[in-house]
């Protein structure tokens, strides 16, 4: 167990904090909450930027247009970049989290020369078509259908959730081409163009008053054969290289934003006298050591990915196993919400006010146990993958 | 970075099970619950084996290792239930002669506690006592007495103890009545502390880990409504959770016997105590009415990580302390 950088890994450190000290004054503000096309430009922006240093896809494979970097040095780069207060990944969270690495990891060498060089340069945003109105957390329920015709699919049904759909170019899409065959077994993974003809996008206000959701209507969308990635009937196994990606590194610098509120909310405290409750100030006792722990946590999992990483030929991006990942997601997702839950506390009344950043982060927080697998889900996954547990009712 | 156990850690974690397996098998536990009472025997071969001289120089006689192994030496201790003072003398080796090699067996007691209690009275040759502070640093001891201020070695007959019912049937207790300031001993207070409350909660560690285990063989074993208990969401969600609670306190014990801070050690503790005591008492629920049996293992885990929490430093204690960082 060796918790201390490499003296490579410090020279990689020091190098990004420069970059960042240089590159973040230069940045325009950021723009409103609900401008989309304005917040899609600037996360490409960034995301342009970060491809010019260098710091695109760090942690892909290079035969996948990456830097195959160390999961050490993803971490590093997520650390600091929270740090410095740069922007999030935002728009490019699909791209870079779900199409990319799925792409890099089942597509051919046309579709990987086609896609991942426009994720990495943030020419292009992806969006995620999986969740449909009767298949949330039992995904392999979906309906939409696609029926080949030629060198065509043609793609009917109603998606849901899809973060980003009106600002999106393509999205991978999870749809039904064999509804003879067992559910698992009848499901292929397609990219689609979000200009194609046949697809509506409607926004969905969330309790938090954003619309980054949306639902997605597709009737009778062509999208060519060319662009399924993995055999047909295979989407599921595809996807599922993929889904745990989200439960594993996507929250790493959330970890170290969690910690500095956490730092905000205890000076907050102080100064409005509210500190004296002996039940709050504990309270932030004890969730300084959880997001410590969680911090430890992802370090933990990073390290095993990376021992388990393989070595030359097509690898795929190194991600945390998704039973690691399912641990950390169940005890983060609850952490964060606790955390927004004291800021309440320290607010008093003034939790009322929702211009406010932490009632906004209390707000969304409520997402946390919900997306990317419930944490009832989770719980399931953990007790039956990890446990050894029957699976059930 | 490379946060995952060397080979040479794994061997030590292995080396260690199988010795425990071994030498204090389900059999020996169960005779240990009505006589509490280390095996001297046992105490011996584990000092023969380096358990409590792990960390002392090899040129003192010791294996010459750190912190992070006689963590995992204690989680397995922990795990197996292995009664006796085993904090008292991996600290005391190499203090006090004759408890590296598994001689002589000494106790250490927090004397700002109240009761101030003294675990396995009868068997302890002598007591040492800490009289400062309460969490796992120690302000107040690096005043007018210095670090090193305000502890004490006793011969065991020079204690004076009131009885005590201990509510762990492992663990007999003394409540000590006067406290005994006969010798007194130069260490590091503030160290002291942090390594005992690190290597209890290497053991709570343990404990969480063997509740989780206990918990899955009993839901996969006993049917009920036609089908294992485990295949029960209601009962996979509290599994699930233990496992959870376990991997996070793991991280954060690994990561403060590498860092060996303060705060690190305060969090590893708090989350360690959390887990063990926590798991403990799913583990109960999940057993159902066995669970509540004298004869089931569970209760020996809830009681022992009952007071084991209640040591080196408390929940409220490490609550305040992890505050008091954050505006530090």
């Amino acid at each position: 167990m060796d918790l201390t950088c490499t003296e490579e890994e410090d020279a990689f450190r020091e190098r990004l904090r420069r970059w960042l000290g240089e590159v973040l004054p230069t940045l325009p503000a950021p723009p409103a909450a609900d401008d989309w096309p304005g917040r899609r430009a600037y996360d490409a922006a960034w995301q342009r930027r970060l491809y010019d240093a260098g710091y695109a896809g760090l942690h892909w494979p290079e035969d996948a247009g990456g830097r195959g970097a160390t999961p050490t040095q993803h971490l590093i780069f997520l650390e600091e970049t929270e740090r410095a207060g740069a922007p999030y990944v935002g728009a490019n969270f699909v791209g870079l989290l779900h199409a990319g690495p799925t792409i890099a990891a089942e597509g051919s060498d046309a579709q990987r020369a086609r896609w991942l060089p426009p994720i990495l340069r943030g020419d292009e945003i992806w969006c995620q078509g999986f969740s449909e109105p009767d298949a949330g957390s039992d995904l392999a329920a979906l309906r939409t259908t696609a029926v080949r015709d030629g060198d065509h699919y043609v793609v009917s049904g109603t998606k849901l959730w899809t973060s980003h759909a009106e600002v999106a170019d393509w999205c991978e899409l999870l749809v039904r081409t064999d509804p003879d065959a067992p559910r698992h077994r009848g499901i292929s993974w397609l990219a689609m163009p979000m200009d194609a003809p046949g697809v509506t996008v409607r926004p969905l206000r969330t309790l938090a008053g954003s619309a980054e959701f949306a639902e997605m209507f597709l009737d009778e969308v062509r999208v060519p054969v060319s662009h399924r990635v993995g055999a047909e009937n295979d989407g599921w196994r595809v996807t599922m290289v993929t889904l745990s990606f989200e439960r594993g590194t996507a929250f790493v610098g959330e970890v170290v934003a969690c910690r500095r509120v956490l730092g905000a909310l205890a000076r907050a405290a102080r100064a409005n006298g509210r500190w004296d409750d002996a039940v709050l100030r504990r309270g932030l006792g004890r969730l300084h050591a959880e997001f410590a722990a969680l911090w430890r946590l992802t370090q933990w999992n990073v390290s095993e990915a990376g021992a388990a990483r393989p070595r030359g030929g097509r690898s795929g991006i190194g991600g945390v196993p998704g039973t690691g990942g399912s641990v950390f997601k169940l005890r983060y997702s609850q952490a964060r919400q606790e955390l927004y839950d004291a800021a309440a506390q320290v607010l008093g009344a003034g939790a009322l006010d929702a211009d406010h950043e932490w009632v906004a982060g209390r707000l969304s927080s409520l997402s946390y146990t919900i997306a990317a697998g419930t944490s009832q889900i989770q719980q399931n996954i953990v007790a039956e993958r990890i446990l050894g547990l029957p699976k059930g009712r | 970075m490379d946060f995952q156990l060397t080979e040479d850690q794994r061997a030590l974690q292995g080396a260690t099970r199988g010795l425990l397996a071994g030498r204090f098998g389900p059999d020996r536990l169960r005779a240990a619950v009505g006589d509490p009472a280390p095996d001297r025997a046992l105490w011996r071969e584990l000092g023969a084996a380096g358990f409590f001289a792990l960390r002392l120089p090899e040129e003192a006689g010791g294996v010459g290792l750190g912190l992070p192994a006689a963590v995992f030496v204690f989680e397995e201790a922990g795990r197996a239930l292995l009664p006796g003072p085993l904090v008292a003398c991996q600290l005391l080796a190499g203090v006090v002669d004759g408890v590296a090699s598994g001689e002589k067996i000494v106790g250490l007691c927090e004397g700002t506690r109240d009761p101030v209690l003294w675990e396995h009275p009868a068997t302890c040759e002598e007591l040492i006592l800490v009289e400062k502070g309460t969490g796992c640093h120690d302000r107040a001891g690096r005043g007018a007495q210095g670090r090193t201020g305000g502890v004490y070695r006793s011969a065991a007959d020079r204690v004076s103890c009131a009885p005590f019912a201990s509510v762990d049937p492992l663990t007999p207790l003394a409540r000590v009545t006067d406290l005994p300031r006969t010798e007194p001993l130069a260490l590091d207070v503030p160290r002291l502390r942090r390594e005992a409350a690190l290597l209890t909660a290497a053991q709570q560690l343990g404990s969480a880990a063997r509740t989780v285990e206990l918990a899955v063989a009993h839901a996969r074993r006993r049917e009920q409504f036609g089908a294992p208990i485990g295949a029960f969401q209601a009962i996979k969600h509290l599994c699930a959770q233990m496992l959870v609670r376990t991997e996070i306190a793991r991280c954060a014990v690994y990561a403060a016997s590498v860092t060996d801070g303060d705060i690190d050690v305060t969090g590893a503790k708090l989350l360690a105590d959390e887990a063990a005591v926590r798991n403990a008492r799913d583990c109960v629920q999940v057993h159902g009415g066995m669970g509540f049996t004298w004869e089931a293992e569970v209760h020996l885990h809830l009681k022992r990580a009952w007071l084991r929490a209640e040591c080196w430093c408390t929940a409220g204690e490490a609550e305040e302390l992890l505050a008091a960082d954050l505006i530090a």
